[in-house]
């Protein structure tokens, strides 16, 4: 945190200052490490055997907030008769399907609804649309009814599941996997739990070390697992921290450019499941359901208003039918793949450059080798741009620029100081930039190009009769524009995203007046209240130092103003504060309503003693302490019945490529991990399979603080690049020792995809680990450069392959197995068959083919 | 020395020339010259770290920051991670002249790291691209292209692709209604009102491709 965000380390040293103890897991020594009161290596890719060890303590001490744990978690929810876990079947929880490598979510259910559960088929369609990353505004859908025990000592109830799951997660073998000595270890489980409870809270910063990882979506399950039973969410100075990397990469999020989603995580209609317009509202709203979901009509009425204005109308389903629709995969990944297949026609790169910054370099390049067309914007040139005259593939050959047909556009773009909008960072909050000068030169921003493209597509297709055009010839798109460059206005496209009651003109003040009878638009229903009372709330800027800490008049966080979600949990079931000193929202009865410091994430006049109605949904089906407002039965959930692909509580997995075998289980890796098994995507064997020992180092990248993703940003900058001149590899002094490496001298690293070279940093930064009886060494790369800039060096991506997290299809790229060499690499033709001499060595001959289940009684019969 | 020679000389263009004022002008001197040593002022002023004002000489005295002679101020954020720091850009003569950290933000309270202070580079260096360029297929080199005619070319390119590509409907005639042709990658640096309109422009062509930086 210290290197990456810097200035959001600032709260954790004035935390340090007041008292508080910060504890860093990190498989690298870093300046947030030297700042930490104890910092502890580990392995990278066993943080669930870390985090399970955690739960294990806290269930098997009985150090949970049991009071917090009864009323907000599903801890006291039966569990299915048919539900068998990981410990039963060797690392399989039950309903696993060999053929789809997917489960039947059938037993996963609670009691009584087996037939609620995805089926294996399901599942699958699920994994290939990444529908999880649907769930990040609302819980999965799951019936409110359910049979419980408070007692928490059925041995079906979520609570004994989750003891009996994590039972095996001892410190001993935390120590066995994690290479964490026990009683650091135990230390670390001691300082959380006795910081959590009434009268202190305990908060979990993480960042992209947990999301890219094949079982990236577990891990953040099973930190959150550890917040609910210490009571730790939804309250001041606990909860689950996602340090995200662009300044508006969770706007991005919340209003996508993602292929599975359309704004406010309403999902891209698909072509089996939402045929028709009331499949597809359905789908989302789960008539049955309790929680704010049930509305999900009239948020998706008032995006299609948005969308095709007057056009959209009750009799065309408001416009339904000229959405295109999801078959599977349409990811990032599976599109580079598509590319060098020549699939794919026409490519736009918006401020991005995958030829750097995305897994698999060489596949990203050879990618945009063969395309008709491609458009990039950006401030600087970047690798992405000239990957036909200046990339690692002219030198081998691969690519020639006279045989490269790729047109080529370079749109230079308006910085960040050259036009007015809002970005949201990485608490939701949307901050509103004022416009400083106009950009330079032929530079425009996003809005302008989007704009006139959209104009000119329309002006193209002016009257064609053909159903296709139908939609864009309707869509609304009559921005006005503005000064010399007809720049549209950021404030009326924010307001078309706050929405308005199109009776009357006004601008809507929250979501709650969304209709769904087409009389509302909005662009993004959570975003809704941006425009409260027709003010852009994200361009209030009342000092911090003239406002309590928790700021309200700052900018704006989605949903209306809320800073800490499930807030309604800071409170107790009756609605008391938990204690004074962690005082937040709570409830007055002489008012009458919720009150606090924050605005409360609950219905503002619902009392504590609410009870439901029988027969109650939606809304009216919250009860009075349903905290987590947003899941279906109102619970945090400790056991995930549905919504993940990959298991209703995190497992250990290796990961993709590991030079151990799961001392756990004989299921080695994730088996619903998403792959491409193609020659030009190979996998480092892992065991069972044989020659996992040609690579037989783990490595890990991450950010320098002087340098930004791919460079783009840094790298054309020379304050920065004197900073930080040059690619390096770190590596302990052992591994120094090993390979005979020098210090500020040259080696090189190699996967099954690329050898990189890089300068040697011989570092105490790094410890060898005793993993499992041996010790294992673990290097560390920066990974922001490439071949254009002030400074130009290899790139780390360029050794990492494609296999995804099933749950949200993120790459795995925060670890993987390599060789290191001193010296440089072989280059032009010859470094292809160095690289080739690796393969062979490993067995990566064609048709070789990477185990996905890997039963340990077949251990034997691997190749 | 240089003080004293100052206070000496500005007192010799004085009126007053006796012989009285000379030593009176020389004791001014020294105590002028006392005072004007840096450490003393440390000592004795309101500066005791020796950061500020008493390390100040009056070469930095006689400087104006360019923050003082802006013309205006912009209110913004820092376009780096997603912590949110508050910047204020300083303008003059419609130029960036300065990027600093906002002290009202509650999240930064006035700090940059290294990449936010180095914003002001990002915006204002020559390194820029200004211009639009083009690579035509089987090309060895950039050329210019002027951006109406670029934005043409890509309107056209576009509809192309969508046209060649285009899927009504699956073989059970089941509505697809869209293009396998084209591709979008970024976002998480670009604003909310941008993202918006990429996405609904794509979706009303049928492009369902459309991916950013969360997916990575």
């Amino acid at each position: 945190m210290a290197e990456a965000h810097p200035v959001g380390f600032q709260w954790v040293v004035e935390a340090k200052n007041r008292g508080a103890k910060v504890i860093h897991v990190d498989p690298r020594f870093t300046r947030t490490s030297a700042l930490a009161h104890t910092y502890l290596p580990v392995r990278a890719g066993a943080d669930i055997a870390f985090l399970g060890g955690v739960i294990n303590y806290i269930l098997s001490n009985e150090k949970d907030f049991r009071e917090y744990v009864v009323a907000y978690t599903n801890a006291s929810m039966l569990v299915s008769e048919d539900f068998q876990d990981t410990e039963d079947l060797d690392g399989l929880f039950s309903g696993y399907d060999s053929e789809l490598n997917t489960y039947d979510q059938g037993s996963w259910q609670y009691a009584g609804q087996q037939d609620e559960g995805q089926e294996e088929g399901e599942s699958h369609a699920d994994r290939e649309t990444a529908s999880g990353l649907e769930q990040e505004s609302h819980g999965p859908p799951i019936p409110a009814d359910v049979p419980r025990d408070p007692t928490l000592q059925d041995p079906r109830c979520v609570y004994q599941v989750l003891k009996r799951h994590y039972a095996r997660y001892t410190p001993e073998v935390v120590e066995r996997l994690c290479g964490v000595p026990q009683e650091k270890f135990l230390e670390v489980c001691e300082a959380w739990t006795a910081n959590s409870g009434r009268e202190r809270t305990t908060a979990l910063v993480y960042s992209v070390g947990w999301t890219q990882h094949s079982v990236g979506v577990q891990y953040i399950r099973a930190g959150a697992i550890i917040q609910l039973l210490l009571g730790n969410m939804g309250r001041p100075g606990g909860g689950v921290m996602a340090l995200r990397g662009h300044a508006s990469i969770q706007g991005s999020t919340d209003i996508p450019t993602l292929f599975n989603l359309l704004p406010g995580y309403l999902p891209m209609p698909h072509f089996q499941q939402h045929q028709t317009f009331d499949q597809w509202i359905d789908a989302i709203r789960h008539p049955e359901q309790s929680g704010f979901w049930a509305n999900a009509k009239s948020y998706a009425v008032s995006l299609l208003k948005s969308y095709w204005g007057d056009a959209a109308t009750e009799e065309n389903d408001y416009g339904y039918g000229w959405m295109p629709r999801l078959t599977g995969d349409h990811g990032t990944y599976q599109q580079v793949l598509d590319m060098i297949d020549g699939k794919i026609k026409g490519y736009f790169l918006l401020g991005q450059n995958p030829a750097v910054g995305s897994a698999h370099g060489k596949a990203q390049r050879l990618g945009m080798a063969n395309l008709d067309w491609l458009v990039v914007r950006d401030l600087y040139m970047i690798e992405s741009a000239t990957f036909w005259k200046n990339g690692p593939e002219i030198a081998t050959g691969e690519i020639v620029p006279e045989e490269c047909k790729t047109e080529v556009f370079f749109m230079p773009a308006a910085s960040h100081a050259e036009k007015e909008g809002t970005f949201t960072q990485t608490q939701r909050m949307l901050q509103w930039r004022e416009k400083a000068v106009e950009p330079p030169g032929e530079a425009r921003s996003e809005l302008w190009f989007f704009y006139h493209l959209g104009r000119k597509i329309k002006e193209r297709l002016a009257g064609s009769t053909r159903p296709r055009d139908e939609g864009v010839l309707n869509l609304a798109w009559d921005y006005p524009v503005h000064g010399e460059l007809s720049e549209p206005s950021g404030e009326d496209v924010l307001k078309e995203i706050n929405g308005y009651d199109l009776t009357t003109g006004k601008l809507l003040s929250t979501f709650t007046e969304m209709k769904p009878d087409g009389s509302t638009s909005g662009g993004c229903w959570i975003y809704t209240g941006v425009y409260q009372d027709g003010v852009n709330q994200a361009a209030r800027r009342k000092p911090g130092s003239e406002q309590n800490y928790v700021a309200l008049e700052w900018g704006w966080v989605w949903p209306a103003n809320r800073r800490t979600l499930y807030n309604r949990a800071s409170a107790d079931p009756d609605g008391k504060p938990w204690s004074e000193r962690k005082k937040y929202v709570w409830w007055d009865a002489e008012k009458g309503e919720w009150v606090g410091d924050d605005v409360p994430d609950f219905e503002k006049t619902k009392p504590p003693s609410y009870r439901p109605p029988e027969g109650a949904s939606g809304v009216e089906a919250i009860s009075g302490d349903d905290a987590f407002i947003m899941q279906g039965d109102g619970k945090g959930w400790l056991y995930a019945p549905s919504g993940l692909i990959d298991g209703p509580m995190p497992t250990h997995y290796e990961p993709a490529e590991s030079v151990f075998r799961n001392p756990l289980y004989g299921q080695q890796a994730n088996p619903t991990r998403k792959v491409y098994e193609r020659s030009d995507n190979l996998t480092n064997p892992s065991p069972p399979e044989k020659h996992s020992e040609v690579f037989p180092y783990v490595f890990s990248t991450s950010r320098l603080t002087e340098h930004h993703t791919a460079g783009g940003m840094s790298r054309q900058l020379a304050y920065l690049s004197e900073l930080q001149p040059e690619m390096f590899v770190e590596v302990s002094p052992e591994l120094a020792a090993e390979r005979g490496l020098e210090h500020m001298g040259w080696a090189h690293m190699v996967t099954a995809r690329a050898a990189i070279e890089a300068r040697v940093m011989v570092t105490d930064r790094l410890t060898p680990l005793r993993i499992d009886g041996r010790v294992v060494h673990q290097l560390w790369m920066p990974y922001h450069w490439g071949s254009e800039g002030l400074v130009t060096g290899d790139s780390a991506n360029d050794l990492i392959g494609i296999t995804l997290d099933p749950n949200v299809l993120i790459q795995e790229s925060k670890v993987g197995t390599c060789d290191i060499q001193p010296g440089r690499r072989p280059t032009g033709p010859e470094l292809l068959t160095y690289v080739q001499g690796y393969r062979d060595r490993a067995g990566l001959t064609p048709g070789h083919h990477t185990p996905i289940e890997t039963p340990r009684d077949a251990d034997d019969g691997q190749q | 020395m240089k003080p004293i020679i100052q206070v000496v000389c500005e007192a010799r263009a004085g009126p007053v020339r006796q012989a009285g004022s000379w030593v009176r002008v020389v004791i001014v001197g020294v105590k002028t010259w006392i005072e004007g040593w840096p450490v003393y002022r440390q000592l004795t002023g309101t500066d005791p770290l020796g950061r500020g004002a008493a390390s100040q000489s009056p070469r930095s005295k006689a400087l104006t920051a360019r923050t003082e002679t802006a013309d205006r101020v912009a209110k913004s954020v820092c376009p780096y991670c997603a912590v949110g720091c508050g910047q204020r850009i300083f303008v003059k003569d419609e130029k960036v002249v300065q990027i600093e950290g906002d002290p009202d933000s509650p999240i930064s309270r006035g700090r940059l790291c290294p990449k936010g202070s180095a914003s002001l580079s990002l915006v204002t260096s020559d390194r820029r691209q200004q211009k639009v360029l083009y690579r035509r297929p089987y090309g060895t080199d950039w050329e210019e292209l002027d951006l109406d005619t670029a934005m043409d070319m890509i309107t056209d390119r576009v509809l192309a692709a969508r046209d060649a590509t285009w899927q009504d409907a699956d073989d059970d005639g089941r509505p697809l209604n869209r293009t396998l042709g084209i591709s979008s990658l970024g976002g998480a640096t670009l604003d909310n009102e941008e993202n918006y309109l990429i996405k609904k422009l794509f979706t009303a062509i049928g492009a369902i491709q459309i991916e950013n930086q969360a997916r990575i």
